[in-house]
């Protein structure tokens, strides 16, 4: 069963009087439980790809499809709330809200949700035991590590129990250690929960452990396979 | 609204230095402003007790066309039964009559147009305070002949001193010219020079023989029991003596009444100008916020913020601030005009242009709570317009950009 259906992807952007194909007729289907990495060179597009289908961004052409609904068709507001409920986020720079503590940022996507208090604890201290944090969940990130805040993005990406997960480029700030563990507890989580993750990356053990490894070169499809 | 009023307070400590620069500058601003304006209400007030005070007195009752040429034939009509009413009238504290000539003062050493005014001294300490202003000599009980209390400033022009005569000539009603002299027993000095240059006081009785006219009474000098039923006093009597025109302060001197009414609004305009400068402080200081966190608010907005909440989290924020700084401004101003109410400011080193405005030289702030009231109000006000700007510019970025710019 398909989690996300694009066709036919076109956009262009201008730097200068140049125009550029960041993505030029890609269509790719994702299946529920996917652990893809999207690879190639800088500018080949995969952070175009995602912005897209996470809805953070319009194709100029195309149509990305998630549950039945074309996103590229909803507005503004439409879009955060589809973000909110269907699509987790892990970003390079792991992106926590700094003033708020571990448990308070996981808790801060089912706050929005409208969760109720004992469901958000209750997930908020399963996620983060699940993730190797448990005895940290009272810190704020500038008190953690770089591998330990990408845990805590990894955490709250899951909170809103998401479609899929995007991350672009997530170990990218990591030591081997950290990216090691990030990715056992990433694979652990598809693997028993049947989530669905999607990488943009450069980092071969990343791609290493990918089960389906798309890559992109000028906008476009090069390679799609299944390892 | 919980979560985003959290992160809202929180935001606000995270670059504390830059946040307490802006509360600081909140606070002396609001400090400086309301000090300030207490002291232009402490001057307005105090030049306005001290003109009443000193000769004004809350209402002055004369013949209608006496005020325009001084005429001695404009006595006051139907005295009697005036001084009955003013005398069963609730609203009434105390009033005395006065005689009063222009005249011509005259030394060795100069002369100077002046106003004469004849007095029942006992009386008049009821109305005005030149009994308490003796800076020299005593106020009407120690010469028996023809005494005189004069302004200090005009003793300084004429060079007299006590017990030295001064001749005043003036024009009696038969158009003869007549030149009387008194004996100098007091040199009183006021809040207004002006005053003390242009006006000597004597006995009633005395000035009334003089002029072969017992019952020779020009001005009724009144004290209300407050400042509030002093037009309805005035309308009372000038509905029931037609013959006869009373006047408010307020009219009388009509710089002061307007000076009164326009101090009302020249608080706030005062204040909205510090204010307006506060609140560039504020929008730079927020929209500097606002883009050093743009990735932040790009991955909020990316992760399911709405652009409501992302809008409410930029003006809490700025609230937050004046939530901040306003009460300890308005607080260290209350204290410090409290305090400056009771003990006063000594501005001696200006006294003598102070009195040529007829003010004292110990001036008392003052500021009344609904004035506090309202420009805690008016802070309020413009810092939510303050963070109008920031919160919009929020509103415009691109959450792709943030997760681009990653």
């Amino acid at each position: 069963m398909n989690v996300i259906e694009t066709t036919k992807l076109f956009k262009t952007y201008s730097q200068g009087d140049i125009q550029v194909n960041a993505l030029n007729d890609v269509s790719i289907n994702f299946e529920q439980g996917e652990f893809t990495a999207i690879v190639g060179p800088s500018g080949s597009g995969k952070t175009t790809f995602l912005n897209a289908i996470g809805g953070l961004d319009t194709p100029d052409s195309g149509k990305v499809i998630i549950n039945n609904t074309d996103i590229t068709q909803l507005k503004s507001n439409q879009l955060i709330d589809f973000r909110l409920r269907n699509i987790g986020f892990v970003f390079q720079a792991y992106n926590l809200i700094p003033v708020l503590t571990a448990k308070e940022n996981v808790e801060f996507i089912m706050l929005m949700q409208g969760e109720t208090a004992k469901s958000r604890k209750s997930r908020t201290e399963e996620l983060l035991n699940a993730v190797g944090l448990k005895e940290q969940i009272n810190r704020k990130p500038g008190q953690l590590s770089g591998g330990q805040q990408q845990r805590v993005a990894v955490a709250r990406a899951l909170a809103s129990k998401p479609q899929f997960v995007l991350a672009d480029e997530p170990t990218a700030n990591l030591d081997s250690t950290s990216t090691s563990n990030l990715l056992d507890i990433m694979f652990r989580l598809n693997q028993e929960e049947k989530m669905t993750f999607i990488f943009s990356t450069h980092d071969q053990r990343v791609i290493d452990r990918a089960k389906r490894i798309i890559t992109l070169e000028d906008g476009k499809v090069i390679s799609d396979v299944i390892q | 609204m919980k979560t985003v009023f959290k992160i809202a307070w929180r935001n606000v400590w995270r670059n504390k230095l830059r946040s307490l620069t802006v509360i600081l500058s909140m606070i002396l601003g609001l400090w400086s402003g309301l000090f300030t304006v207490s002291m232009m209400l402490g001057l307005n007030d105090q030049r306005m007790d001290s003109a009443i005070d000193s000769y004004l007195s809350h209402i002055q009752i004369h013949h209608p066309s006496f005020t325009e040429n001084y005429d001695l034939e404009h006595t006051i009509s139907d005295y009697d039964s005036l001084s009955f009413f003013l005398k069963e009238e609730k609203s009434v504290k105390s009033f005395s009559s006065r005689t009063i000539i222009s005249a011509m003062a005259s030394t060795a050493h100069g002369s100077a147009g002046v106003r004469l005014i004849g007095i029942d001294p006992e009386v008049e300490k009821e109305i005005t305070t030149v009994h308490k202003s003796m800076v020299k000599g005593t106020y009407f009980n120690s010469i028996k002949s023809k005494p005189a209390i004069i302004g200090k400033k005009l003793a300084v022009k004429l060079k007299l001193d006590l017990k030295k005569k001064i001749y005043l000539t003036f024009v009696d009603t038969d158009g003869n010219q007549q030149r009387i002299k008194l004996k100098i027993e007091g040199v009183f000095k006021t809040a207004s020079s002006l005053f003390d240059r242009t006006n000597i006081y004597m006995k009633q009785q005395d000035l009334q023989k003089i002029l072969h006219n017992s019952s020779a009474v020009h001005e009724i000098g009144i004290i209300c029991k407050n400042l509030d039923v002093v037009d309805n006093t005035v309308d009372s009597i000038n509905s029931k003596f037609k013959k006869n025109k009373a006047e408010s302060w307020s009219k009388i001197a009509p710089e002061l009444g307007y000076a009164q009414e326009i101090m009302g609004s020249v608080i706030y305009i005062f204040m909205g100008i510090i204010l307006i400068a506060l609140s560039f402080g504020i929008i730079n200081t927020m929209l500097m916020a606002v883009l050093e966190r743009k990735k932040e608010l790009g991955m909020l907005m990316s992760v399911g913020l709405n652009k409501r909440k992302v809008f409410y989290m930029i003006v809490f924020e700025t609230i937050f601030i004046s939530l901040v700084a306003a009460p300890i401004g308005i607080l260290l101003s209350y204290l410090l005009i409290s305090y400056f109410g009771i003990h006063g400011i000594d501005l001696s080193v200006v006294g003598e242009g102070l009195e040529e405005f007829g003010i004292g030289t110990r001036i008392y702030t003052k500021l009344s709570l609904n004035n506090y009231w309202n420009i805690s109000i008016l802070t309020l006000i413009v810092t939510f317009l303050s963070s109008l700007i920031p919160a919009r510019r929020a509103l415009k970025l691109n959450p792709a950009e943030a997760v681009r710019a990653l």
